[in-house]
């Protein structure tokens, strides 16, 4: 099977790989680009878990190929945190006890990371329609509704201040 | 400095975990001559293999070899297991497959690619056999024979008799029965097994890593399976596991089929199971049959039971099963005050998945047909299903209670825990709105379940499968261990080691702050390792990660492991100070006098000496921090000649109440309100305690409505995907109210008791009742699970038929 080259950019650093046109996403970004925050949990797109974002929009990396790729700009987990600070989100994630095992926390941090940049108000409603595209087995849930509610708070609080 | 045992910290392994810096076994580096596995599984049931055709599957570039049972059996012997049926189970079929899923070849390749497609090549035919999927017809005489050496389906087989059964059903006003089944459900943890294997020739020596999380009792197994000196199999956990509840403890066959395949293609094998195959070939729940009678009084007050269990653990009876018949053996009468008690317990195999450990393991099985019968009772002689429960509750000043079958109940007020369940529901608000509902056609219900939650398993438990004159013929087995292994190196810094392989449920942070506490020292200048290395790491055969064991076992060996060091560094300061030690104590760091706290020495000095000057210790003292303690807790047994046996080393208590709405045009469950009420004992960190109340609560919510592992009745696998095994999403969960009291346990040096399986056991029974509750205008007895739409809609229909 013939291989193609593949350059696109993750958390805005280049990769330049090889991949046969068969590869997944998800593979390419764990095995070719060795980041493995992005984590494989069923490879039919219904956990979420490898849920990366594509050019602005949040996909699961195992229904997609890698050179479907090509050219495309990703974020993955790895990307959201800079110099060592957790984003808001992130940090709510944590003191709302928003994770366990944390094996389908990226592809949840992804999904409301891109969510959150469309929809910043969204009612608990809305919040839990969100999730449902993902599936976590530890927190039933309530860690994590809790933790992305505080974020949507926190920010409107953040845009009542700055407009102050 | 405050103690920090009990606050709600935010979690330590949360920061690498939310910046995709965890390290789970598909994440860990691997030798460059690492190959992959990709697994050929039978589609038959129940077949005879006639030959196995690999020329093709070996002809793909890139493919290292393939292996099928006729090779691996020259380095195997059949896992060993806790009955005395001579059940020969390998990690692969050797003549004859007897589940859909079963392994039958091993294709080994450069990558996992390549092995896929060469699976696909791997030409196998059968002879094709009539399967048996049905518990109940599986030990009937013309029932297929899976095993037939063994010439039976029947794995296990005891009768249990406690206090007076004959008397209390001659005393009885009444006598209650029902038959109860329970599915076949699972797990799913996110991360599936993943395994890396190398076999080293020069040595002899089998190196697996893998995502197990013990009980390392298995290790043994495996070693046995394996045909070599245990000290031969080094086993090592990585630190962060993608969860499991259970089901990884069920990873060891494949450790034993990748290490093997290791050895006869001669490179080191990795294997990442893949969705389908968690669902249908890694393990499961265990599926039951209850036959259960009450002996009961006019006025509710239950005299004796009778229960005829019948647990089918699939297609092979493997390590621990049949353990999901006896975990729960001590508290067969759950929170209820009955002496009197009759267990005629059968363990079968059917052409199914074969079951091991999950969340509840048990319980859920046990408390459904119990907390039926108990709402049963009640409608039975018109009284109330909280009334019922009441007058049957163990007393607050029973304690310790010793149940009829061995049980030493530690502590707990379940009194009081019902009553703020009732009140925190509104309980009587709630059955007026459901009249007024039911005079609007409306279907309302509510549902009560009070339970025990076992922690900290009795190693001990496991031998009442056999007679007690098969015990007395073999070696006894006792006590909860658990290790803990502290260390503070020369400039004062701590690590902690830990041997209880975590999945998610914060070991890490629980171990900083008990140590935080003892040793005076903040909990960011601890590092706790939870990596477990069998070759390097303190362990005993009860190790790893079940039975809610950490709160109540890992908990103490840690606590008294640093209590060890605490001794250790007072010794030393004690010595240099020139004081008496009992005068000492440690605050921020520092070792001070009481008497005069002038007198200082701090504990980096401490450490300090104990590393670069050991010449300056007192006599005898040994150099170096290092400190290594042993736990177990006391009332851990092995079983009497009676067959009584306290099978777990602490009791919680659950009490739960839930509303529902069911709607009459589809059959749909709406649960209106979820109240639990936990008593744990002390609570180490309330975060994370609710944190696994919710989890195993959802789970136990999946169990009840949705969650089952299903097979037509020729024994073809249904549900191998997440489209067709539904598990609950976010819009699922209903409005949940968790409340704690807190009755400390007399057993475990704070206090603790485990948590977090408990409304995996209650909340399928609890909504159950409540369906029940809500149906009963309807005469409809829910005695099985799940209950989906479809289950309700045909119930109503029916009797709507019938009515009409």
């Amino acid at each position: 099977m013939g291989v193609h080259q593949i350059r696109l950019t993750i958390n805005g650093k280049t990769f330049v790989e090889e991949a046969e046109p068969r590869m997944l996403l998800s593979d390419f970004i764990r095995e070719n680009c060795g980041l493995t925050g992005t984590h494989v949990g069923c490879e039919h797109g219904v956990c979420g878990a490898c849920t990366v974002i594509v050019n602005g929009s949040a996909v699961r990396s195992c229904l997609m190929f890698a050179v479907q790729a090509d050219g495309e700009e990703i974020q993955t987990v790895e990307g959201l945190s800079q110099n060592g600070e957790l984003t808001p989100l992130q940090q709510n994630f944590k003191e709302c006890h928003g994770l366990q095992c944390g094996f389908c926390t990226p592809g949840i941090l992804m999904s409301t990371s891109d969510y959150l940049a469309k929809n910043p108000e969204p009612s608990k409603k809305e919040i839990k329609e969100m999730l449902s595209g993902h599936l976590c087995r530890c927190t039933g849930y309530d860690g994590i509704l809790k933790a992305i509610q505080k974020t949507v708070e926190d920010n409107k609080e953040t845009i009542l201040i700055e407009g102050s | 400095m405050n103690t920090v045992i009990g606050n709600p910290l935010p979690r330590v392994e949360d920061a690498r975990l939310l910046t995709g810096q965890g390290k789970y076994i598909d994440d860990l580096g691997t030798p460059g001559n690492t190959a992959q596995a990709a697994i050929v599984r039978s589609s038959y049931p129940h077949a005879y293999i006639q030959s196995i055709d690999i020329t093709e599957a070996l002809s793909v570039p890139g493919v290292k070899g393939v292996i099928t049972g006729k090779d691996v059996q020259t380095y195997l012997n059949p896992f060993s297991v806790g009955v005395s049926t001579p059940v020969k189970y390998y990690p692969i079929a050797i003549d004859k497959v007897r589940y859909v899923g079963e392994p039958v070849a091993v294709v080994i390749a450069k990558n996992r690619y390549i092995a896929e497609d060469a699976a696909e090549l791997v030409k196998v035919k059968y002879e094709t056999l009539e399967p048996i999927v049905d518990i109940e017809k599986s030990i009937e005489e013309d029932a297929p024979i899976l095993h037939e050496n063994v010439g039976s389906n029947i794995a296990n087989h005891r009768n249990f008799h406690y206090g007076n059964v004959d008397q209390a059903f001659n005393d009885a006003d009444r006598i209650i029965k029902h038959k109860f089944n329970f599915p076949k459900y699972t797990a799913t943890p996110i991360e599936t097994y993943g395994i890396i294997a190398q076999y080293e020739s020069s040595s002899d020596q089998y190196t697996i890593q893998a995502n197990f999380h013990g009980p390392f009792i298995i290790q043994s197994v495996m070693a046995g399976a394996l045909k070599i000196p245990s000290n031969r199999l080094r086993i090592i956990v990585p630190k962060d596991i993608g969860g499991s509840y259970g089901i990884k403890a069920g990873t060891f066959p494949y450790m034993v089929l990748c290490a093997v395949a290791s050895r006869i293609i001669g490179c080191p094998v990795k294997w990442i199971e893949d969705r389908q195959e968690h669902l249908s070939a890694s393990s499961s729940g265990t599926d039951r049959v209850t036959y259960i009678e009450a002996a009961v009084k006019e006025d509710g007050k239950v005299l004796g039971l009778k229960m005829k269990m019948i647990d089918n653990v699939g297609a092979y009876i493997r390590a621990p099963e049949p353990a999901c018949l006896y975990r729960t053996h001590a508290n067969s009468t759950g929170a209820y005050d009955i002496p009197n008690l009759m267990i005629d317990g059968y363990v079968v195999m059917t052409n199914k998945l074969p079951t091991g450990l999950i969340r509840g393991y048990g319980g859920q099985e046990l408390y459904f047909p119990l907390e039926r019968i108990m709402q049963m009772i009640a409608f039975d002689l018109g009284l109330d299903p909280a009334e019922v429960i009441q007058k049957n509750l163990i007393k607050a000043e029973q304690f310790p209670y010793h149940t009829a079958s061995g049980g030493i109940y530690d502590s707990g007020d379940y009194e009081k825990a019902f009553h703020l369940a009732l009140d925190t529901g509104k309980y009587q608000e709630f059955r007026q709105k459901q009249e007024e509902a039911r005079r609007k056609g409306k279907i309302f219900g509510v549902g009560l379940a009070c339970i025990v939650e076992p922690s900290g398993s009795n190693m001990g438990y496991i031998t009442i499968a056999l007679t007690p004159e098969e015990r007395a013929a073999s070696l006894p087995k006792s006590g909860a261990s658990e290790a803990a292994t502290i260390s503070m190196d020369p400039m004062g810094s701590v690590n902690v080691r830990i041997s209880t392989t975590p999945s998610g449920q914060g070991h890490e942070t629980v171990a900083a702050q008990i140590v935080s506490d003892v040793l005076q020292i903040p909990t960011e200048q601890i590092n706790v390792v939870a990596e477990l290395d069998t070759s390097t790491s303190a362990w005993s055969i009860a190790s790893g990660s079940y039975s809610s064991r950490f709160a109540s076992l890992g908990s103490s060996a840690v606590y008294y492991a640093a209590h060890k060091v605490r001794e250790k560094i007072l010794k030393i300061a004690a010595h240099h100070l020139q004081v008496a030690e009992d005068d000492l104590t440690i605050e921020n760091a520092s070792i001070y006098s009481k008497a005069d706290p002038s007198k200082k020495y701090s504990v980096k000095r401490a450490a300090g000496s104990a590393h670069w000057n050991p010449m300056s210790l007192p006599e005898g003292m040994e150099p170096g921090i290092y400190e290594t303690y042993f736990y177990t807790a006391k009332k851990a047994e092995a079983p009497d000649e009676n067959d009584l046996i306290n099978s777990s080393v602490t009791y919680g208590f659950v009490a739960d109440l839930v509303t529902v709405e069911i709607d009459p045009e589809t059959g749909e469950v709406n649960i209106l309100d979820y109240i639990t009420i936990h008593d744990a004992g002390k609570l180490l960190n309330p975060l994370i305690v609710d944190g696994q109340i919710f989890g195993g609560l959802v789970h136990g919510l999946g169990g009840a409505l949705y969650e089952e592992l299903a097979y037509d009745e020729k024994g073809q696998f249904l549900t191998g995907s997440f489209m067709d095994y539904l598990v609950p999403t976010a819009p699922e969960i209903p409005n949940i109210t968790i409340k704690h009291i807190e009755s400390p346990s007399p057993v475990t040096p704070l206090g603790a008791k485990g948590l977090g399986e408990g409304n995996t056991m209650s909340a399928p029974v609890a909504i159950a009742n409540a369906v029940s509750d809500a149906l009963k205008p309807y005469q409809i007895t829910i005695d099985s699970l799940p209950l989906s739409p479809n289950k309700i809609w045909n119930l109503l229909s029916e009797q709507k038929v019938t009515n009409s």
